[in-house]
């Protein structure tokens, strides 16, 4: 489980995030939307340490990541896989390199060991013989597995994934949501999605956090979050075309 | 002016940074080799392409500017000589090299910042600034010199073939010429200038790719401060070092 509590971030005169405080359970896919803006990566870079927060703690697992140093921060950070937005495959590597990059950082396995973890994960989100093609000869939907892959290679507690839909097309989308959600099943992990893609809420939101302009505004799930009477989730919610339609 | 001290102290912070043990030797063994390769024989042939012509070039200027017969014409091989190996080798060439691997080193780790690849790394538990930059600086250290001994080699080469081309001066009054009061401190000096560049290459440009933020513009924009501020320091280095090492 890891917990945000009291988090707030400033940027020169801007108050990004207000007070943020939230939970986000294990083996549930956790999801943080918002509008763009909204500071919902502003968040997850905090929970990950990209951004130091300007006051508040951030807890995995009640292990204080906040008051860690560079060494216990390096440590706890074997434990996390990260998605990023564009995938941030290394360019420099083919596929199996950049599976691979973690376990030949942080592992003594023998190569035929590390082949076979690479393969098992890759398989596991459905890409095989792909080893040796460079990330610039795959397609949005190969790059986003191939990073999902990378980032369980290490066999993860936590998972946290950067509007992993952005770029892709409603069916590419749709799988990447479930292979997520199937992952983090499958191996207990605490995930933590950012997303302001009303599709993957609807399917995989096993907890939904609304941040609106820094604070967090609402808390719920996928079968909350269609009946509630906060106006600015409504608007966030019901804001296209077609969902306004099906509300109607 | 406190731009300019952030900048400095936020340098120093990172090059903290960078020098700390790597994570893994077998990987640092491994991108160190792959360096040496891409920012140092990579560039000898336009090393030795620029070298060959600059001692053509002086060894003519140099003939031509010998009008009084009291001056012996070997004194074309000893201009061309201590020409090369005091300042065009070293410091021109180093300036070369600025533009060719300083903008190579600055956008290959400024375009690694915008596309979170660094962010990846980062995530991962791995010191980024260590991984990416210490084996540039590194094996900029190690070939930069063998690039400048090179050079020297091409200059000197370059000058002889122009006066045996040319007909101005015989290769025996070239080769005397060479010979003449030859002091191998002058090739200390220049491998010592040379591994003083060859850093402030490597970090300067690592420096100002690693602080990279936004797109492609400034990418653009990284590697051109890369190539300005290391050429820049070089150039003052230059006098700092000469005024230290040859009085």
């Amino acid at each position: 489980m890891i917990e945000a509590r009291n988090i707030n971030k400033i940027f020169g005169e801007h108050q990004v995030l207000k007070n943020v405080s939230c939970s986000f359970e294990k083996g549930k896919t956790n999801l943080i939307i918002g509008q763009s803006g909204s500071g919902k990566t502003v968040l997850m870079k905090c929970l990950v340490g990209l951004f130091e927060v300007d006051s508040g703690t951030v807890i995995y697992d009640d292990r204080n990541f906040t008051t860690m140093n560079f060494e216990q921060r390096k440590t706890l950070r074997k434990e996390i896989g990260m998605l990023f937005q564009g995938g941030a495959l290394f360019d420099s590597m083919n596929v199996e390199g950049n599976v691979m990059f973690p376990l030949n950082m942080f592992t003594s396995q023998p190569l035929t060991e590390k082949q076979d973890r690479v393969n098992f994960v890759l398989k596991r989100v459905n890409l095989e013989n792909v080893n040796r093609l460079m990330p610039s000869e795959l397609s949005g939907g190969m790059r986003k597995r191939v990073a999902i892959a990378r980032a369980i290679s290490m066999k993860p507690q936590y998972l946290f994934c950067d509007e992993p839909n952005s770029g892709l097309d409603p069916h590419t989308s749709g799988v990447i949501d479930h292979l997520i959600q199937e992952i983090t099943e499958e191996y207990e992990i605490t995930t933590i999605v950012n997303t302001h893609d009303m599709n993957s809420v609807l399917s995989i939101g096993d907890s939904v956090a609304y941040i609106y302009q820094g604070e967090l505004w609402w808390k719920g799930n996928k079968e909350t979050i269609l009946h509630t009477d906060n106006k600015e989730l409504n608007d966030f919610v019901f804001g296209t075309e077609l969902t306004s339609r099906l509300k109607k | 002016m406190i731009k300019v001290f952030t900048t400095i102290g936020n340098y120093v912070l990172l090059m903290q940074k960078v020098f700390s043990r790597p994570q893994k030797r077998r990987i640092f063994w491994d991108q160190l080799m792959t360096e040496i390769n891409s920012l140092g024989l990579e560039s000898l042939g336009i090393v030795a392409f620029i070298s060959a012509f600059m001692g053509a070039v002086v060894s003519i200027q140099t003939a031509y500017n010998i009008t009084s017969p009291l001056i012996p014409m070997s004194m074309v091989g000893f201009t061309v000589r201590q020409s090369v190996i005091l300042e065009f080798s070293p410091t021109v060439i180093s300036l070369i090299l600025a533009g060719k691997v300083g903008s190579r080193i600055a956008s290959e780790i400024g375009t690694m910042r915008v596309t979170e690849q660094i962010d990846a790394l980062e995530i991962m538990g791995v010191n980024s600034a260590n991984y990416l930059i210490f084996p540039k600086i590194v094996a900029s250290i190690l070939i930069n010199p063998v690039l400048i001994i090179f050079s020297m080699w091409m200059g000197i080469l370059g000058g002889w073939v122009a006066m045996v081309a040319t007909g101005l001066v015989s290769t025996n009054d070239f080769v005397q010429g060479i010979r003449i009061d030859f002091a191998g401190y002058t090739i200390f000096y220049a491998i010592t200038k040379t591994v003083f560049f060859a850093f402030i290459i490597s970090s300067v440009s690592g420096f100002y790719g690693y602080i990279t933020q936004g797109g492609a513009l400034e990418v653009g924009q990284a590697s051109t401060k890369a190539v300005v501020f290391s050429s820049v320091i070089i150039i003052l280095f230059n006098l700092v070092l000469t005024q230290l090492l040859l009085t």
